[in-house]
C-alpha cells in the first residue's frame, strides 16, 4: 500500500482551511453576540421606565420624574426640519451631478468635496453651526439653527442616495423622452424624477435615521437642557432631543442614580425610534423593486 | 504645370470660382428636393466616436414617404446613420458629426435637435415605455409641445394608436400601466407614442429586434402602412425584413462607407457593388 504524498497534503491543507472557517466564523458570530447584548442589556434595563407617562409627559423635578414627550417631539421636529432644508440642496446637487455634468476636474473636486463632508466629525458641525446659524446669521440657539446643521450633516447621505437613484433609470427612458423633443429638464421633471423618487425617499429615511441620533451637532445650536417651555411655539425656540437629554442627564444632572431607568428609556426609544425608520426604508426599498417592471 | 485650376474643375468650366460640375449637382439637388421627392440630403456626412470615425462620406438623398432601410453587417454605422438624423448621437460624449444633412432646407446638424425632434420621431431596439399609464405614454409628445387638456388629448391619443394598429387592444385599458402590455404591443405604443407629435419621418431602430416573429410581423406592417403619410427608415440586420418592408435600401459595410443606395428590387437583384453581392448572398446563404 502506498500512500501518494499529495494526499496527505491534500488533508493538511483541508484541516488549515477548517481552522480559518472556524475563526473566522468565531469572529463573525462575536459581532452578532455584541449587538445581541446591547439589544438585550438596554431592553433589560429601559423596559421597565416605559409607561403610558414616560411617552407623553414632560419631565420633572430636575428630570427625576416625568417623562421625555418634548424630546421626542423635539427629535422629530429637528430631523423633519433638517429634511425639508437639505433636501431641495440634495436633489439639486444629485441631479447636476449625474444629468448635467460630464466627467471633468470639476465635477470631480464636488465629489471628493461631497464625500469628505460625510466624514466630517460631527462636532466640526457643531462648531461651524454655532457661527453660521447662530450668531452670523441671527437665529440664536434654536429649532432652526439645529435643523440647519443636521442639515449639512445629512447632506451627503442625501446627495449620494439621491444620485444612485437617478442613475438607476434606464437610459432608454431618458432617450424615449429626447426622442419626442422634450427639452432636458422636461425630461427629468417628467420621467427621471418620478422614476427615482422611491429610492430618493429610502435615502432621506436613512438620513433621517442618521441625523435623529446625533447629539454633537446640535447640542451648540438647538439645545438646552432645562427649558422654559416644553414644546417649542416657533422656529426660533430651543428644543431638547432624546440623545441631547441622555447626554445631559449622565454628564450634568446631579441625580445620576435616581434618572437611571429613564436613561435607559430614553436608549430604548430612541432605537426603536431608529430600527422603525429602518424598517421603513428597507420596506419601500423592496416594494418599490418589486413594483418597478424595468 | 499643376494648379488650382486643375484640382477644382476637372471640365474647364467655372463661374465665380465654383465648377459648373457643382453647381449642375447642385441645381439637380434642388429640383428633386422641391419637387417632393427627397426629404433628406444627406452629404459627406463623416461621423467620430473620440478618435474612431463610425461614418465616412457618406451620401444620400432619402426619398420622401416610403421605406428606406438600412443595413449592412453588426458594427458598420447603421445605428449611428439614424441616430445622427434626429442628433440622439450627442448624448454619447465625445461624439461628433461634421458634413451636411439638409432637411427642410436647412443642415440639421446645426438645427436645435429639440425642435427637430418634434419633426423627426425615433423608435428605439426594444421597447421603452415609460412607467406610466397607456394613455399617459401617448400623450407625452403632445404634453411636451404644450397640449394639456385631456379633451384635445384624446383624439390625438386615439389616432395615434389607431395608425400604430394598437387601439382595438387597448382602448378599454388605457388607465393601465404601459407595462401591463406585451413585448409587440410595448413596441406598437412607442410607434404611437412617436406618431402623437405628428412627426414628418420616423426612424425605426431595429425595432424587431427585441420580439417574436409574430409581432415583428405586425410592426412591418404597421411600417409599411405608416409609410403612406410619412417617411420611414429603418435600421436592420434582416434582409429578408427589408426585402419586404422597405422601397430602398442603403447597405453601410465595414468602416462606415455606404456601398450602395437604390430601390430595393434592384439592389437586391443586381447590385453594382461586389462586396454588396456577396454580403447578400452570405447572408442568404
Amino acid at each position: 500500500m502506498k500512500t501518494t504524498p499529495t494526499s496527505s497534503k491534500t488533508s493538511r491543507r483541508k484541516t488549515a482551511q477548517c481552522v480559518a472557517f472556524s475563526l473566522l466564523g468565531l469572529g463573525s458570530l462575536f459581532g452578532f453576540f455584541f449587538l445581541a447584548f446591547i439589544v438585550f442589556w438596554i431592553v433589560r434595563q429601559g423596559a421597565p421606565a416605559i409607561t403610558w407617562e414616560f411617552l407623553t409627559q414632560a419631565p420633572r423635578r430636575m428630570a427625576t420624574e416625568g417623562g421625555i414627550a418634548p424630546m421626542i417631539v423635539g427629535s422629530i421636529y429637528l430631523t423633519l426640519g433638517s429634511l425639508i432644508v437639505a433636501l431641495p440642496f440634495a436633489l439639486g446637487s444629485a441631479i447636476w451631478l449625474s444629468e448635467y455634468a460630464w466627467k471633468g476636474w470639476w465635477v470631480r473636486a464636488i465629489r471628493i468635496g461631497v464625500n469628505t463632508l460625510a466624514g466630517v466629525p460631527s462636532i466640526v458641525f457643531g462648531l461651524v453651526g454655532l457661527s453660521l446659524f447662530v450668531y452670523t446669521l441671527g437665529f440664536g440657539v434654536s429649532l432652526l439653527s439645529g435643523a440647519c446643521t443636521l442639515a449639512m450633516l445629512s447632506l451627503p447621505i442625501l446627495i449620494r442616495a439621491s444620485e444612485e437613484a437617478l442613475r438607476a433609470v434606464p437610459r432608454s427612458f431618458r432617450e424615449g423622452s429626447l426622442a419626442l423633443g422634450a427639452t432636458r429638464w422636461h425630461m427629468i421633471r417628467t420621467v427621471v424624477l418620478p422614476a427615482a423618487l422611491p429610492g430618493i425617499l429610502t435615502g432621506s429615511v436613512l438620513g433621517m435615521a442618521r441625523a435623529i441620533g446625533e447629539t454633537a451637532p446640535i447640542m451648540f445650536t438647538a439645545t438646552a437642557f432645562m427649558l422654559t417651555q416644553p414644546y417649542p411655539h416657533s422656529l426660533f425656540d430651543k428644543v431638547s432631543t432624546l440623545p441631547y437629554h441622555l447626554y445631559a442627564l449622565v454628564q450634568f444632572n446631579p441625580y445620576y442614580n435616581e434618572t437611571k431607568p429613564i436613561q435607559y428609556g430614553i436608549v430604548l426609544v430612541l432605537m426603536v425610534v431608529v430600527t422603525l425608520l429602518n424598517l421603513t426604508a428597507i420596506v419601500w426599498h423592496t416594494r418599490a423593486r418589486r413594483r418597478k417592471a424595468w | 504645370m499643376v494648379g488650382w485650376q486643375s484640382l477644382g474643375t476637372p471640365n474647364g468650366t467655372e463661374v465665380g470660382g465654383v465648377s459648373a460640375a457643382r453647381i449642375n449637382a447642385a441645381k439637380d439637388w434642388v429640383e428633386r428636393t422641391f419637387s417632393g421627392e427627397t426629404i433628406l440630403a444627406i452629404e459627406r456626412l463623416d461621423f467620430f466616436y473620440s478618435r474612431s470615425q463610425a461614418l465616412r462620406e457618406v451620401t444620400m438623398d432619402v426619398p420622401k414617404d416610403g421605406v428606406t432601410a438600412i443595413m449592412g453587417p453588426s458594427g458598420c454605422g447603421k445605428s449611428t446613420l439614424l441616430r445622427t438624423l434626429n442628433r440622439m448621437y450627442e448624448l454619447v460624449p465625445a461624439a461628433r458629426a461634421t458634413g451636411t444633412v439638409l432637411f427642410e432646407g436647412e443642415n440639421l446638424l446645426k438645427a436645435d435637435p429639440v425642435v427637430l425632434r418634434h419633426k423627426i420621431g425615433m423608435v428605439f431596439q426594444r421597447p421603452n415605455p415609460f412607467p406610466k399609464s397607456i394613455f399617459d405614454n401617448v400623450a407625452y409628445g403632445p404634453r411636451v409641445h404644450g397640449v394639456r387638456n385631456r379633451k384635445r388629448l384624446l383624439p390625438i391619443v386615439e389616432d395615434a394608436l389607431r395608425r400604430a394598429a394598437l387601439w382595438d387592444e387597448v382602448k378599454d385599458r388605457l388607465r393601465e400601466s404601459a407595462f401591463s402590455l406585451s413585448g409587440g404591443q410595448q413596441q406598437r405604443l412607442c410607434i404611437a407614442r412617436a406618431l402623437a407629435v405628428r412627426p414628418q419621418i420616423l426612424l425605426m431602430d431595429e425595432p424587431c429586434s427585441a420580439l417574436d416573429p409574430k409581432a415583428s410581423d405586425r410592426i412591418e406592417q404597421t411600417a409599411r402602412e405608416l409609410a403612406e403619410t410619412l417617411t420611414v427608415i429603418i435600421v436592420t440586420h434582416n434582409l429578408q425584413q427589408a426585402g419586404r418592408v422597405s422601397d430602398h435600401v442603403a447597405v453601410l459595410l465595414a468602416g462606415g462607407e455606404l456601398a450602395e443606395f437604390g430601390p430595393t428590387h434592384s439592389v437586391f437583384e443586381e447590385p453594382k457593388d461586389p462586396r454588396v453581392a456577396d454580403y447578400l448572398q452570405g447572408r442568404f446563404g
